[in-house]
């Protein structure tokens, strides 16, 4: 048999779980855009964790852990969502055959390193990706991958090595669907606790989250000699900043775009000003990635203490902005 | 970001991929752009593979020299280290170190073996190939 959701769209996305969730929701009739779940989600972060290592480096986040935006979308459209985790491989890909049978869209975490379709210098060790099958043809999944441009295949071996790969974050074959929702618009409520939340975690007390984090980060740069163990470490910051997913600037300009739609749902203009402060933030921290690139090329000398200097430009701008963002829906 | 900022020089870590950034159009509304990638985002993703590529490269030659087993190379060629093998495989950090000494490796069980080749995604008769 080859079941195929018909209806179903696939939509290209900047991140993986924000994509999953918006295609997932829009496909039970939710008016919804990616930014619109990211930031209804409260998703935007920074976290600078250096007591755990990927690689040797340690991890800098500029959003909320996995599965924060998913669980985020519970509340405002009251959706019923349903998780299932397996300890069987075989198993978790019956239960997935036998969902698509019956018609629905279904999203997994996998591992990035075993899906074929992806890049092959892309494919590193991250456990917490998020992708839609939307049916099967013959041996082959078909996969809404959000991160990338057009729909995606991919076989059931390597789709199960995918949801079932270990280590840190392990997907254990989660699968999760849609029973139903409850509500298809966004209300203004939901969008003003959204946005008084993100204020609250960036301007929290904990040193390694939010405005803190980044100017934990700062020093610890500012600390680094100019060795190539350093500059790897400056790409390292780089690459979790643009290259996986993010939409650019660690996601500062998705949660732009998701402050002029709020502003719009809201009514409240000091919103879409507030959207065009973080887009000039965002463009900070894409010449913070820029400079870094350069002296990792050699054709600026390395000087850890200008790129802390940047890092702590970044920590002062968006502490000014959070405040002001507070105050907005105070 | 401008729309016409968003980068498009090409990124070769992406294939034939593009991915989407948000950028502000010409009425002043954040829009996706589909990009080609940037040559900042290529040098960083680069660094992070070529450091890989050195570690299984260097790893190689002290297998070669009889100096290491064929378990580290392919480690480092599976873009893990020890402590990712260790999360992966359920095999202590200091053993799988232990298991690096050639001799030790040869006298393996087939059982652990097996674990490192499940963790690995391979069979074990390939992990016992030098590389």
């Amino acid at each position: 048999m080859n079941p195929i959701a018909t209806d179903f769209q696939h939509r290209h996305a900047a991140h993986c779980e924000s994509g999953s969730a918006t295609n997932l929701l829009t496909h039970h009739g939710v008016k919804l855009s990616e930014a619109m779940a990211f930031g209804l989600s409260s998703a935007l972060s920074f976290a600078y964790l250096p007591f755990i290592k990927l690689i040797g480096f340690p991890l800098i986040a500029y959003r909320m852990p996995p599965k924060f935006i998913l669980k985020g979308m519970k509340k405002p459209f009251q959706a019923d969502f349903r998780f299932e985790t397996f300890r069987a491989p075989e198993a978790g890909m019956r239960r997935l055959d036998e969902l698509l049978a019956q018609g629905k869209v279904v999203g997994l975490q996998t591992s990035v390193f075993w899906l074929p379709y992806f890049p092959e210098d892309m494919r590193f060790h991250f456990n917490a990706h998020n992708l839609l099958v939307y049916g099967k043809d013959g041996d082959d999944y078909l996969i809404s991958d959000p991160v990338t441009d057009q729909p995606q295949r991919c076989a059931s071996a390597d789709l199960q090595r995918a949801r079932f790969a270990k280590g840190a974050l392990a997907p254990k074959g989660l699968l999760y669907y849609l029973e139903g929702v409850g509500r298809t618009e966004v209300s203004p409520e939901a969008v003003r606790s959204a946005i008084r939340k993100t204020a609250r975690i960036m301007l929290g007390p904990i040193p390694f989250i939010g405005v803190r984090g980044i100017r934990m980060l700062a020093n610890k740069v500012a600390k680094l000699d100019t060795s190539e163990h350093s500059l790897n470490y400056v790409g390292h910051i780089v690459r979790m900043q643009e290259e996986i997913g993010t939409g650019g600037a660690g996601f500062r300009f998705i949660y732009a775009a998701f402050l002029q739609e709020a502003a719009l749902i809201t009514g409240n203009a000091k919103l879409a000003v507030l959207s065009d402060r973080l887009n000039e933030i965002g463009d900070g921290w894409r010449d913070f990635a820029l400079k870094a690139a350069r002296m990792i090329k050699g054709r600026e000398a390395f000087e850890p203490k200008k790129l802390a200097g940047m890092l702590s430009t970044q920590a002062e701008g968006e502490s000014e902005f959070f405040r002001a963002l507070k105050t907005a829906v105070a | 970001m401008d729309v016409n900022d968003v980068p498009q020089e090409g990124n070769r870590t992406l294939g034939v991929h593009r991915k989407a950034l948000y950028a502000k159009d010409a009425d002043g509304k954040m829009v996706i752009v589909p990009s080609r990638g940037s040559e900042v985002d290529e040098t960083v993703t680069m660094q992070a593979v070529h450091r890989l590529h050195a570690l299984a490269e260097a790893a190689r030659q002290r297998v070669l020299a009889g100096k290491s087993a064929p378990l580290e190379y392919w480690m480092y060629a599976r873009r893990m280290d020890v402590a990712l093998l260790s999360q992966v495989s359920g095999v202590w950090q200091w053993r799988i170190r232990r298991h690096f000494n050639p001799q030790r490796f040869e006298q393996l069980p087939p059982r652990i073996l097996a674990r490192y080749a499940e963790a690995l995604g391979m069979t074990a008769a390939q992990l016992k190939t030098r590389p």
